[in-house]
């Protein structure tokens, strides 16, 4: 029985686990998930993760929740190249010292501004206030700045001359305010020179396949006019992303 | 030339690292280092760690932080006994699961509910809304909840029969709001037998004695000086308020 993945690739950490698996050509059922349309939330979906998020990974009896989780169980089962999560001690410590840290970070505040620019106004009726779209943009400033400045240094990728998980947890996560229009890559050579060679390790034509719902994020407020969720998903969505 | 683990025992993951350690008989030079007093920003800390934050480690030149990035590395290179991070690739999975989860979820709401019932009113003299304080708690019962229901499910540990990382790092995160004088282990029976097992499985000693100064925060709020921690307060009350 193939491995099933269920993903919305609306989500940052849904297009890491894709793109590893298309990349490292991982046999998959992709299993679509429509978070719009508040699938996440009935009991079809409740029976296979409780905690309601994707991605998901579901490999015979064996159900696994959390991207980080699901991109080394992959790694491991399906002996992915070593760059990706390598053996060396010092390497691999770098690669875990990034996902651990990006959860509460880049994630974070990329996350934000997407929800500030693209669902706010269409959930709330209004734009987001200014105090807090700023505040959101300064994390997210600090953020990079680290990313630059620790993470990267004069390195190719964060381990050093081949790309891991980290490059490509941090890329689809920076994406996200991408397709909001937002370009967090402006004024930032170094950054945007990282962003270049990430994809061209991916391969564009599987960045840009993967990021395509994501730079279509416009029609959202639409789409959610259009299924008649918003109520349903209104409060559900403000507790996530207070 | 000994590991060095620069600690600030406050700090849960200070404690997960502090905990594993002693448990595998790592040997390693504790550099105390207080967050309170502002001692992460010191220019030589920032050489260790420029995210400035505890824990970190150097090990001879090389300088790792995050706690769970800082155990998987102490794991491998002493060889610590399997059960903490499981070989086995559907075990292995299950701590990774947690230890993902864990960031955004118990970890942020038991540091917000230590912060709003103590360290804002005490330490910075801010009174804390009723409102914030009831969906502060809300959310930290729906992840007490969670690790109930998903990740311990009718198992011992959260990788099954024995400890692991998982354990070791939700245990030192629940304990933060019970430092501000919420037993969170109340009416949780299932919680609070997970609790005395993983004690138990650390050694309880150990356990105390890590938790001593955290448990001890009530009342060590009254007595120190908190103006370095004022200097902060906007962004404090920023995050969590």
């Amino acid at each position: 029985m193939t491995l099933e993945l269920f993903l919305d690739l609306h989500s940052q950490p849904c297009r890491a686990v894709y793109i590893f698996a298309k990349k490292e050509n991982i046999p998959f059922e992709y299993k679509k998930v429509d978070l719009a349309s508040g699938q996440q939330y009935r009991e079809e979906f409740g029976q296979i993760s409780i905690v309601r998020k994707v991605p998901v990974l579901k490999d015979g009896d064996f159900i696994l929740t959390e991207s980080i989780a699901i991109l080394m169980y992959l790694a491991e089962k399906f002996g992915t190249s070593d760059h990706w999560y390598p053996s060396d001690l010092q390497k691999k410590a770098r690669v875990n010292e990034y996902l651990s840290w990006q959860h509460k970070a880049v994630r974070e505040s990329g996350s934000k501004i997407f929800w500030f620019r693209a669902m706010v106004p269409i959930l709330t009726g209004a734009p987001v206030e200014q105090e807090r779209m700023d505040s959101a943009v300064e994390d997210l400033s600090s953020s990079l700045t680290v990313f630059e400045e620790k993470f990267l240094q004069k390195r190719s990728f964060i381990t050093g001359q081949d790309i891991s998980l980290a490059d490509l947890v941090a890329l689809v996560e920076l994406m996200q305010p991408v397709g909001t229009g937002f370009d967090v890559f402006e004024g930032r050579p170094v950054l945007s020179a990282w962003r270049d060679r990430v994809k061209r390790e991916i391969g564009e034509s599987l960045f840009d396949e993967a990021h395509q719902v994501l730079m279509n994020a416009h029609a959202l407020p639409q789409v959610l006019k259009d299924n008649g969720m918003l109520d349903f998903l209104k409060p559900r969505l403000k507790k996530l992303f207070n | 030339m000994p590991l060095e683990l620069f600690l600030d025992l406050y700090s849960q993951p200070c404690r997960s690292v502090y905990i594993f350690a002693k448990r595998n008989n790592i040997k390693f030079d504790f550099k105390k280092i207080s967050l309170f007093g502002g001692e992460q920003y010191a220019e030589e800390f920032g050489k260790i760690n420029m995210i400035r934050k505890a824990p970190a480690m150097r090990d001879v030149d090389f300088c790792l932080a995050e706690s769970i990035a800082i155990m998987t590395y102490l794991s491998e290179k002493f060889q610590t006994p399997d059960h903490w991070y499981p070989a086995d690739i559907h075990k292995r999975a299950r701590v990774n699961e947690y230890l993902s989860w864990q960031h955004t979820a118990i970890r942020l709401q038991g540091a917000k509910v230590f912060w709003l019932r103590l360290l804002i009113p005490k330490m910075l003299g801010e009174e804390v809304p009723k409102e914030k304080m009831a969906a502060a708690l809300e959310d930290l019962d729906g992840s007490l909840k969670l690790i109930e229901e998903k990740f311990l499910e009718e198992k011992p540990f959260i990788a099954g029969d024995e400890i692991s990382l998982a354990d070791l790092v939700a245990i030192v995160e629940i304990m933060q709001p019970v430092g501000s004088g919420l037993n969170v282990f109340e009416g949780r029976p299932k919680l609070s037998a997970w609790r005395d097992r993983v004690r138990a499985a650390i050694g309880p000693e150990l356990f105390d004695e890590t938790h001593q100064i955290v448990l001890n925060a009530q009342e060590w709020v009254n007595t120190m000086d908190g103006s370095t921690v004022q200097a902060y307060k906007p962004k404090i009350l920023r995050l969590f308020m």
